[in-house]
């Protein structure tokens, strides 16, 4: 496996409250990572941890199959929840000095930053202090200042809280630009609808522990229930009539007069086809679609399982 | 480690580039010299011509006191009661009245009525108009002379001489600990100032949440020092700022005050030459030349301090006192989220600075006192006290005691740069918490 970033069995507690219990993860080289769980469940003490903000109490962080060390610092990208700049402070001057802080040299920092103000046409602010800048214009320096210095890993935690959707959007197609061309993404958040159709692999962690982790593909896969969605013309009571024993109705609505469309589970290893064979007697079929579960629902029922502890590789 | 320059380096640019910062470097010493001036000019003024209606009940006894520089005396014979009737509405200012039986043998006093508070140089003044006519009365009673009474009459002053193990002797002043005393307040006010900056600079950071992303890119204890360390150098800057501005205005003046003695130098030479009386004339020069403000006599109180010593001490103490209470301060800024929260970390930090401070004034007066070999001991008190111990001049064991002192302040540093750091960690990732200090003693076992 090709993972830019491990953790394996990371403990750390707060004196008394366990932030994080045992905690593995593994982030392939190249993806978008999402990083999931309710507020409170421990993702940014696991983000502060990557980041060597903080130590844990045991377990290890490993980065490119390395002992993370300060010297990888400089290799990841981080946007914390919690954000900010010197208020005081002129914009150029102050990227120039986080960049620095990063790792870069004064001249280099300053190439990448006229390249990145041009392409967000802001170069008129250099030597605007920070006060001076709307919220949203704070933000794309803070963007710009966490992917300044290229890292291979970038860290998002809620990053889109606060965004307005223009800069949402800008954000979003800039990340995308940069995992094509082969930064690593990790997205953290409590919204899992926001990143639903964008992370290839996730973690899920509640209550600090790790619940589910794996391709969101095969979770999804893992997590189906044989529920489909039909589409039909044609009389709702002659379609559950049809039904039979092979699939049980969980909910219908009326497009409009005679055309439903209907949620139904298959029953008793009944294939798509046993159904349709069974249908088109009776109605027109005008759609057929896989009902794939949602992250939440996913996470709700990883939650409310706790057999579910199983690890989907 | 270049980071922690990086972070030096912006703490410092960004305040010395500041409109206060310049300012202050300008004004400061044209401030200082201006509350010296004017302490100066109060404790000089008199107040303003007294009008003294004496009241006499031995009368005539007291109708010749000689009035003096700025008031005069009246006579009358009014009794009292009628006197302060008439009080309010007169042109009088005083009513000095003499009871009757007035003689200086018993425990008698005068009395003066006044509107407005004369100066104690005007009621001490007018104490001694009436000691001469009470002497006079008793040279009468006992049959002396004038002339007899003036021989026993004696007015001395001890001379107090420091001697030193090696045999030198010094003329001890108490004048010179007021110079130990300007460079402990200096001391104290540089700590207070740039000590309560490092905590806003904390405070800044933490609300800003710029802190988080700085943290990923460097430790929270190079932080924290590069933060302390860029501060305590632009103190240093305005300290330096100010001792060149200060040289250059007493420079300037003193070629002033040079020139001038020159031309009175000049005067009295032709005056001596016309009198021939060159000796006599030498004399006088040397007479005149021996003021207090005379930089160039090597008995002047600026002479007497040994300087190289002072200055040095000066530097050792204001780095290692700042440094003990910066990452104090440190700590209050990282452990709450705004100034106001910060009173209640404020008051421990700060006492021990206010009571060094209390105390230092008060060795002005008895520098001898055991309080303040403690108190130049204690690191948290050492920076402040020991300037004044110091500024007599030290020898012998006294040279252990200062060795200890300064060794107790670098551990005192290092213990709470320590102690800071823990908190600080932990403090500056923490928000919207209130936090106590049993809260802080929790972070203090964090690991």
């Amino acid at each position: 496996m090709n993972n830019i970033l491990e953790t394996q069995n990371l403990i750390k507690d707060y004196a008394g409250h366990k932030a994080l219990n045992q905690v593995s993860i593994e982030v392939p080289k190249g993806s978008i990572f999402g990083l999931l769980g309710p507020n409170g469940a421990g993702k940014t003490t696991l983000i502060r941890i990557i980041n060597q903000i903080t130590m844990p109490d045991s377990g290890t962080v490993l980065f490119n199959q390395e002992n993370i060390e300060p010297k990888h610092r400089s290799l990841i990208g981080y946007l914390p929840e919690e954000r900010g700049l010197y208020r005081k402070m002129k914009v150029g001057e102050q990227c120039l000095y986080l960049a620095q802080l990063k790792g870069m040299t004064y001249a280099e920092a300053k190439k990448k930053l006229k390249y990145w103000f041009e392409k967000f046409e802001i170069v008129g602010w250099w030597d605007k202090k920070v006060e001076e800048l709307s919220k949203g214009m704070a933000q794309k320096i803070q963007f710009i200042v966490t992917v300044l210095h290229e890292p291979e890993l970038l860290i998002l935690d809620e990053p889109f809280s606060g965004f307005d959707p223009i800069n949402t959007n800008l954000i979003k197609s800039e990340i995308m630009q940069l995992n094509e061309n082969g930064t690593t993404i990790i997205f953290s958040t409590h919204n899992m609808a926001s990143v639903e159709e964008i992370c290839q692999d996730i973690a899920l962690i509640n209550h600090s522990k790790k619940i589910l982790s794996g391709k969101m593909r095969d979770l999804k896969n893992d997590f189906k229930t044989n529920t489909y969605e039909i589409v039909f013309k044609g009389s709702l009571l002659k379609f559950t009539n049809a039904l039979w024993t092979g699939a049980e109705l969980i909910d219908s609505k009326e497009i409009e007069p005679e055309h439903f469309s209907a949620t139904i589970k298959l029953l008793n290893r009944t294939t798509t086809n046993d159904l349709l064979n069974g249908l088109i007697p009776h109605v027109q079929i005008q759609g057929l679609k896989e009902v794939l579960p949602s992250m939440n629902d996913i996470f709700i029922q990883a939650v409310s399982n706790p057999q579910t502890q199983s690890e989907i590789a | 480690m270049d980071k922690i320059w990086l972070v030096i380096k912006r703490e410092y640019l960004t305040r010395v580039k500041k409109k206060s910062f310049i300012i202050m470097t300008l004004l400061g010493p044209l401030l200082m010299a201006g509350v010296i001036a004017l302490i100066t000019y109060l404790g000089m003024s008199d107040s303003g011509p007294q009008n003294i209606l004496v009241v006499d009940d031995m009368a005539p006894v007291f109708d010749r006191l000689e009035d003096g520089r700025n008031y005069k005396f009246d006579y009358s014979d009014l009794s009292l009661p009628d006197a302060k009737k008439l009080f309010p509405e007169s042109k009088y200012t005083a009513i000095l009245w003499i009871p009757e039986i007035m003689d200086g043998e018993r425990d008698n006093r005068p009395f003066l009525y006044f509107k407005e508070q004369p100066s104690g140089k005007t009621i001490r003044s007018i104490e001694s108009k009436i000691e001469k006519v009470i002497e006079e009365m008793k040279m009468a009673k006992y049959g002396i002379k004038k002339s007899d009474y003036n021989k026993v009459r004696t007015n001395l002053s001890l001379a107090t001489f420091k001697f030193s193990e090696d045999g030198t002797e010094e003329e001890v002043m108490t004048e010179k600990t007021v110079v130990g005393f300007a460079f402990g307040i200096l001391i104290y006010m540089f700590i207070f100032m740039y000590g309560v900056q490092v905590m806003k600079g904390v405070i800044e950071e933490k609300t800003n949440r710029i802190v988080e992303v700085i943290i990923t890119s460097v430790k929270p204890f190079q932080l924290m020092m590069g933060k302390i360390l860029g501060i305590a150098m632009v103190g240093l800057t305005q300290f330096l700022l100010w001792i060149v501005l200060m040289f250059t205005f007493v420079t300037a003046a003193q070629t002033i005050i040079l020139n001038n003695k020159q031309e009175m130098v000049m005067e009295q030479v032709a005056q001596v030459q016309q009198m021939n009386q060159m000796q006599s004339g030498a004399l006088n020069l040397k007479k005149q030349d021996n003021n207090a403000f005379d930089i160039t006599d090597p008995d002047n109180l600026i002479n007497r301090i040994n300087w190289p010593l002072m200055i040095g001490l000066f530097l050792f103490y204001f780095l290692g006192g700042y440094l003990l209470y910066a990452a104090l301060f440190a700590a209050i800024g990282a452990a709450v989220d705004n100034e106001t929260d910060s009173q209640q970390f404020m008051l421990p930090v700060t006492a021990p600075l206010i009571a060094a401070y209390a105390m230092s004034a008060m060795m002005i007066e008895n520098p001898g006192n055991p309080a303040a070999f403690w108190g130049s001991i204690v690191p948290f008190t050492s920076p402040i006290i020991m300037m004044v111990r110091v500024s007599l001049g030290i020898e012998g064991a006294q040279y252990w005691e200062l060795i200890l002192s300064m060794v107790l302040l670098v551990l005192g540093f290092l213990a709470t740069t320590w102690l800071a750091a823990k908190i600080y960690r932990v403090g500056i990732l923490m928000y919207g918490k209130k936090v106590n200090y049993k809260e802080l003693w929790k972070w203090l076992r964090y690991h």
